[in-house]
């Protein structure tokens, strides 16, 4: 048994540092990754850098303010001293209609999720969800026609019904009879718009209820309808405020449909059924064809206004959907 | 008892199933609240299809829940209730699909002639008749724009999604968050972040290409989340077979992954471009609205189909109006069909060729 020792190999290197060309593609795809902090940078940074003389000589009236006056004296000149920037109108424009597309799409949103969680037969669900995605990717011009065309006599016609039986709830009232392209007719539009994505993040939400807690509920004898009360609701609930949410963004950015539903008037409106209103997108898409530079710049503050509460109310939905899964009892 | 009997396989009984009298009673009860919601429709001041629908469901819920009622007692007919309202939900919510679908049609096949994928609309205003004129320059320009887009945006979105699900490194969780984000962004706030960057600094008028990178700010996150679900669905088994075999990272996503996630990442694209297609808010302020044929989207305004639409719409006659209608049956062809496309390539089976 006194072999010669085979021959011990050389001591090999074992290591976990990445080759070469593992160091390239690493490289290249997180500087792609980073392409979104990037862009969203960048988009703050310019509307920042363009709207902030808007900002810096309006002040917080540039939020408080009702009062927009591009004024050009005598030589042709724009004149800084007696113009007057403010958005607070069109703030509370945007909130109004988004408000009331939430108001009126999320009930039908959650339902028509439960449904096809819960309820729908295969078949009926498959064609159910089809149709809802494809709705997703209507481009918004066409529901803003749909909505001036179509919706516009039905929605006078609900609009006049609210005011003649609910004008004692202040925001029913009407200051004159125009009930055409009201508030309340482009938050109906929004509503169709948001159903969607409402309806989808509702029903993802709702697939992931833990199976053992429904055959629990059921087991103990449970109707569908005390399952859903007992399980699905407490589950889905923060998901679906996230979803609610992400909703709110979606229709506070609306622009074109905005724009073509509603009768853009410059003040502040509380009247909803009353044929006057605005959101901040449509303001800017409505004031740009005809401004000045300075009042393009203005225009820019705008936009960095709805660009910051978008960015914000989605980020908080984000969050909020993000935590549901994990936090269930 | 026989053996033969004990041997025979029982049929499968369905004691949950409905019997045929339970179908009657469903059916009289439809009945009966169809009727009821005539009745009351012809009978009192309200009227009108809408009225007609809502006395119905109010009705039908009615009855259902007075049946279960006396039928299984309360828990049942609440159950019954609340299964009639989200039946209600749905309807609501695939009805403005049925009226859009149907509106589009009735509206915009008297503007379709076949002419009007040949011409352009150089030498026509959009108040002439219908039968002159066509959207030629709207649809190459639309090609053009989505084209460009696409160029840009699908390559940032499918790194993204790579980054978020084979590198995993230090910004996983920010870049997620921001890729969520950005998918919020308003297209008017993209089409003024472009108007700023680019148009007023550099270029000081319209072209393509403008609205190309507007449309593939709002494609990137849309691209980039649709991918990262497909390729989170590729087993794990794959990537460890590759670095078994002694390749490298790059080899196994670039060799392995990506062509067993080929046709789910190519369904990413196609949303992505059902996405933007219509966009019209950055199309406004950012590539103008020829109406010649213009393929060069570096210089010069460029038309597109919003941009038809929306014009055809802002003119206000009855002829323009029809042209908007036929354009938008045109945009909702072609979003019809991407999406179609989408779903098929998305329903196999992923990591099969």
């Amino acid at each position: 048994m006194t072999q010669a020792p085979a021959e011990i190999p050389a001591k090999r290197e074992i290591t976990t540092k990445p080759r070469f060309s593992d160091r390239v593609f690493r490289a290249v795809v997180t500087s792609g990754g980073l392409s979104s902090l990037v862009i969203l940078g960048l988009i703050l940074l310019f509307l920042l850098f363009n709207g902030y003389s808007t900002l810096k000589s309006q002040g917080i009236h540039f939020l408080t303010s009702s009062n927009w006056q591009a004024v050009v004296n005598d030589a042709g000149q724009f004149d800084a001293k007696n113009s007057h920037f403010g958005i607070a109108a069109m703030l509370i424009g945007t909130m109004i209609v988004a408000v009331i597309a939430v108001f009126i799409g999320v009930p039908i949103s959650v339902g028509a999720a439960i449904y096809l969680t819960f309820y729908a037969p295969a078949f009926v669900k498959k064609i159910m969800v089809s149709a809802i995605d494809l709705m997703a990717a209507f481009p918004s011009v066409l529901f803003g026609l749909w909505g001036f065309f179509v919706l516009e006599s039905s929605g006078e016609y609900w609009a006049k019904l609210l005011n003649k039986y609910f004008s004692w709830i202040p925001i029913f009232k009407l200051p004159a009879p125009y009930v055409n392209r009201s508030p309340f007719i482009a938050g109906l539009v929004l509503a169709v718009m948001i159903i969607p994505i409402v309806t989808s993040i509702s029903r993802e939400i709702f697939s992931q209820t833990p199976l053992d807690r429904i055959q629990a509920a059921y087991a103990l004898g449970g109707t569908r309808f005390a399952m859903l009360r007992a399980v699905a609701f407490p589950y889905a609930r923060s998901g679906i405020v996230g979803g609610v949410m992400l909703g709110l963004g979606r229709a506070m950015g609306e622009t074109v449909a905005v724009y073509t539903v509603l009768n853009i008037v410059y003040q502040v409106n509380w009247h909803i059924l009353f044929s006057a209103g605005g959101n901040v997108a449509s303001m800017i898409l409505l004031k740009f064809g005809d401004a000045s530079p300075q009042e393009i710049k203005a225009l820019m503050a705008a936009g960095l206004v709805l660009f910051v509460m978008t960015l914000i109310v989605n980020s908080l939905a984000n969050l909020i959907v993000a935590r549901t899964g994990k936090s269930g009892r | 008892m026989s053996t033969q009997e004990i041997l025979e396989t029982p049929a499968p009984r369905k004691p949950w199933a409905q019997t045929p009298i339970d179908k009657a009673k469903t059916a009289a009860i439809f009945i009966a609240s169809v009727l009821i919601a005539m009745g009351l429709v012809a009978s009192t001041p309200l009227s009108g299809k809408l009225a007609f629908a809502a006395i119905f469901f109010v009705v039908y819920l009615l009855i259902d829940f007075v049946v279960s009622f006396l039928k299984a007692g309360r828990p049942a007919a609440v159950d019954s209730l609340f299964r009639g309202l989200v039946t209600t939900t749905i309807i609501i919510a695939v009805t403005p699909i049925v009226s859009i679908l149907v509106t589009v049609w009735a509206r915009g096949h008297k503007g379709l002639h076949w002419t009007l994928f040949t011409r352009d609309m150089h030498n026509n205003a959009f108040t002439d008749p219908v039968s002159q004129g066509g959207l030629l320059h709207a649809i190459i320009g639309t090609f053009l724009l989505v084209f460009f887009a696409m160029l840009i945006s699908v390559p940032i979105g499918i790194l993204t999604a790579l980054y978020l699900t084979e590198v995993r490194g230090r910004f996983t969780r920010p870049i997620d968050f921001l890729v969520q984000a950005m998918s919020g962004v308003p297209s008017i706030v993209a089409g003024l972040f472009i108007y700023a960057a680019i148009l007023v600094p550099l270029t000081k008028t319209v072209n393509g290409i403008q609205g190309s990178l507007a449309l593939a700010i709002l494609m990137i996150p849309t691209v980039a989340r649709t991918s990262q679900e497909v390729l989170k669905l590729i087993p794990s088994d794959l990537r460890e077979a590759g670095v078994a075999l002694g390749g490298t990272q790059w080899r196994s996503v670039a060799l392995v992954v990506v062509p067993a996630a080929r046709s789910g990442l190519i369904t990413a694209m196609i949303l992505g471009v059902a996405r933007v297609a219509g966009e019209t808010a950055p199309i406004l302020l950012l590539t103008g609205g020829s109406g010649t044929k213009n393929y060069n989207v570096f210089s010069g305004s460029l038309g597109s189909l919003p941009n038809y639409i929306w014009q055809g719409f802002n003119a206000g006659t009855p002829e323009s109006i029809t042209r908007a209608w036929a354009g938008i049956l045109v945009l909702l062809a072609i979003v019809v069909i991407l999406f179609t496309a989408a779903r098929i390539l998305g329903n196999r089976k992923v990591g099969k060729k």
